[in-house]
């Protein structure tokens, strides 16, 4: 049987996935979506979001059983009875950690938009210029202008509610109103205005949850249950926003349990032809041809699948003739920062109402407008204010009525906020192929080398003090710095591993995405990324997605791929 | 987020606080070594017979009694205990936890001279009174790598038990399940309950 042919393959169906489908539809092609995992359908699959939370018998934690069966998945948060589903199994797909590397998987339909924090900021001037500036790595090939336009169409369908606030760093966008400040919150941004020039601000998160309804979506009912997928379609993921967009245009196919196993390159056009697949299920091989490819199968498998393609005429596969694939993976560290305590009596008569599914957000301020620290780039923080609850009772002498009812009462404001830094590009933090282990389908793992280096460690120090400075100066009591340990994974911002540059000597992807030893295929995933910036990835990745979709349709027309 | 929950924080991050403030957070018994990564043993510790249930009970309800609002006995606490220890503790723990029950029901028979199911309630009260000035001040001496004090767990699993509990969230709080909207500041008036934050 001669392979199925459609205009265009995407790998993967997350957060990037779903946008090059939904792009590449609305421009008339005939599109295959293929993910290794299930189908997830929107609303009728989120079982678990309209659970009482006392229906979970642990209550939301752990089990000895599920620590045995996900040995990765427990060393953080997302080891729990209440999305467990949607966490891939660490024992049908072990990896190798030559360093100990956290990484947490989402293998279905929607991949990790299903589970992500939806904090969603644009990168800066600042960002794009930084591998330049520093003489590091090498330098973005595209600036802020080539992506203003692009983020601005993915806000407005995405749904990103924030606050204008005229920050070099930390561009504005096309944004529905902001989830405010609660009254905590809105004291200490007021009295930090007047400390560190004014530099360190307190804004509202931006988030991809919608305040003002969207086609085919309900505004965030303020539930805070996002995790477990939303039945209004309050944030954005790919079962609420860019998959029925792509639906729509009745010209997409999604095949769920499709393991893609490699880019078919054809060497005589120098170019992709196809994609090999692993049913998931039944096991078997299967081709599909197409000719533009989309690789957006989470940064770390989109390295595998390149690593595992053309092998016959590059050993170490598709994109390694710069000697970059594989290198310079990132992610955010993170995990420090301070917390403490308002006593303030003006806030003891103030509570709020709603669980709103975000925080506030304190852009970078380091390394900017003369700042000049003993390490590169910065950090910002996400944080929030709210009010004690139970919780505080377990380390509270008392038992009884009355401490049972005071319990039952909100206790004092509490402040506290995490640092997420950039993590430098470096070439040895690299992935590879280790051909001596294999998964469930009996396809060799990634191996994974990857460490943070001196320049973390320092702005680490920063991470955790600055907090603590920021609160105290704020007028907060009993302020502690923590340091909770990081390892790189655990932020789930990988980035890097096929980088995007200006020479292919020294980059896989040209300036539009496109891998230079084979045009047709385009990168548009985390692993595309050249520096790490400090913001939360995704919306950049949205972005460039849609940009780069854009450029290879009018390419396809123009004959050039 | 996360880290105590979603200090508080916010979104993702504030998952990760919630969780593992939920689970007490880092310091909560039993959380240590699986966030540290390391490997624990298995247990195969035989459940908690329904006298053992019973027992939990009625501590349980002596650290949460009916008030205006339903005690931790009608919240069905004594047997989430029995079923988080079993569940979730290590084996360290878990000889802890079964050690102290026994130890508990000695320090009652010399302070009251009765078990504690015979005990009345006051002779409950000041006895758990006792056990916990203990146990705060050995969590305060103790090495983080030891096992919690045994009335600490008591505390705590009664702690998360009720609270997280229909009747916790519901009565004991105030919850709802699409509050709809958001309103960032509001007033509060001292006695007010808790709006229930986990969803």
């Amino acid at each position: 049987m001669p392979a199925e042919e459609f205009d265009a393959i995407v790998v993967g169906s997350g957060i990037s996935g779903g946008w090059a489908a939904k792009e590449l539809t609305e421009k008339g092609l005939r599109v295959l979506l293929l993910e290794r995992g299930k189908n997830v359908e929107h609303i009728k699959d989120y079982v678990n979001a309209r659970k009482a939370p006392w229906e979970f018998p642990h209550r939301g934690g752990r089990t000895h059983a599920m620590e045995e069966a996900y040995p990765v998945l427990r060393r953080d948060y997302p080891l729990n009875e209440k999305n467990l589903d949607w966490w891939a199994s660490d024992a049908d797909s072990p990896y190798t950690e030559v360093k100990r590397f956290d990484w947490f998987r989402g293998y279905q339909v929607g991949g990790r938009s299903l589970m992500w924090g939806r904090q969603s900021y644009r990168w800066s001037e600042y960002d794009f210029e930084a591998n330049a500036r520093d003489g590091l790595a090498v330098d973005w090939p595209i600036r802020y202008a080539d992506l203003a336009p692009w983020y601005d169409h993915v806000e407005r369908h995405a749904g990103i509610s924030g606050s204008h606030e005229q920050m070099p760093q930390l561009p504005d966008g096309q944004f529905q109103p902001a989830m405010p400040l609660n009254c905590g919150e809105e004291l200490v941004a007021g009295r930090l205005k007047n400390f560190f020039d004014g530099r360190r601000r307190i804004i509202p998160g931006r988030v991809a949850n919608l305040t003002e309804a969207r086609p085919g979506r309900a505004p965030c009912q303020y539930r805070n249950a996002c995790w477990l997928g939303c039945p209004y379609g309050g944030y954005f993921s790919t079962q609420s926003s860019t998959l029925p967009a792509a639906m729509a245009t009745d010209r997409l196919t999604l095949k769920p349990f499709a393991i893609v196993t490699e880019v078919l390159y054809d060497r005589d056009r120098k170019r992709a032809s196809g994609v090999r697949v692993i049913d998931a299920v039944s096991e078997k091989s299967i081709e599909y041809k197409a000719p533009l490819i989309f690789l957006c199968a989470s940064t770390l498998n989109t390295a595998w699948i390149l690593m595992r393609s053309a092998t016959d005429v590059w050993p170490d596969g598709l994109g390694s003739s710069s000697g970059e694939l594989g290198h310079n993976l990132m992610d955010h560290h993170f995990r420090l920062g301070a917390s403490g305590k308002l006593e303030e009596a003006s806030l003891e008569k103030r509570y709020y109402y709603g669980r709103r599914p975000n925080g506030f957000y304190i852009p970078r301020y380091r390394n900017l407008f003369g700042d000049k620290r003993p390490y590169l780039r910065g950090f910002g923080y996400q944080g929030s204010a709210s009010r004690s609850d139970w919780q505080r009772a377990v380390g509270e002498l008392g038992i009884g009525g009355e401490f049972k009812d005071a319990m039952s009462q909100p206790g004092q404001w509490e402040i506290g906020a995490t640092a997420f830094g950039e993590m430098l590009p470096n070439h040895d933090n690299k992935v590879s192929i280790d051909e001596s282990r294999t998964d469930k389908w009996g396809l060799p793992v990634l191996k994974i080398d990857c460490a943070t280096g001196e320049n973390e460690r320092l702005m680490g120090l920063d991470m955790k003090n600055d907090m603590a400075e920021m609160l105290e100066a704020a007028g907060a009591r009993d302020v502690e710095p923590y340091e909770r340990g990081y390892f790189p994974g655990m932020g789930i911002h990988e980035m890097g591993t096929a980088r995007m540059g200006r020479d292919p000597r020294t980059s896989v992807l040209n300036e539009w995405n496109q891998v230079w030893d084979a045009p047709n295929v385009f990168v548009t995933d985390g692993a595309c990324m050249t520096s790490s910036a400090c913001q939360n990835p995704s919306l950049t990745y949205m972005a460039l997605t849609a940009r780069a979709a854009d450029y290879a349709v009018k390419e396809l027309k123009r004959r050039n791929l | 987020m996360p880290d105590s929950e979603r200090p508080d924080l916010v979104t993702r991050r504030e998952a990760i606080l919630r969780v593992s403030a939920l689970l007490g957070g880092a310091a909560l018994v039993g959380q240590t070594a699986m966030l540290a990564g390391c490997a624990r043993e298995d247990v195969a510790f035989p459940a908690y017979s329904a006298d053992d249930v019973a027992l939990l009970d009625e501590i349980a309800e002596t650290i949460l009694p009916e008030t205006d609002t339903p005690g931790a006995k009608a919240a069905g606490v004594g047997p989430f205990i029995a079923m988080m220890v079993v569940d979730t503790y290590d084996q360290r723990e878990q000889q802890v936890f079964r050690a102290g029950l026994q130890t508990l029901e000695s320090e009652c028979r010399s302070m009251h001279g009765v078990s504690f199911l015979s005990a009345t309630p006051e002779q409950r009260t000041s006895l758990l009174r006792k056990l916990d000035a203990e146990q705060l001040q050995f969590m305060h001496t103790a090495g983080k790598r030891e096992p919690a004090h045994y009335f600490r767990m008591l505390k705590e699993l009664t702690l998360l038990g009720y609270f997280t509990s229909e009747i916790g969230y519901t009565q004991a709080m105030r919850y709802i399940e699409t509050p709809g909207r958001f309103d960032p500041c509001v007033p509060y008036e001292p006695g007010e309950k808790t709006w229930a934050v986990h969803a």
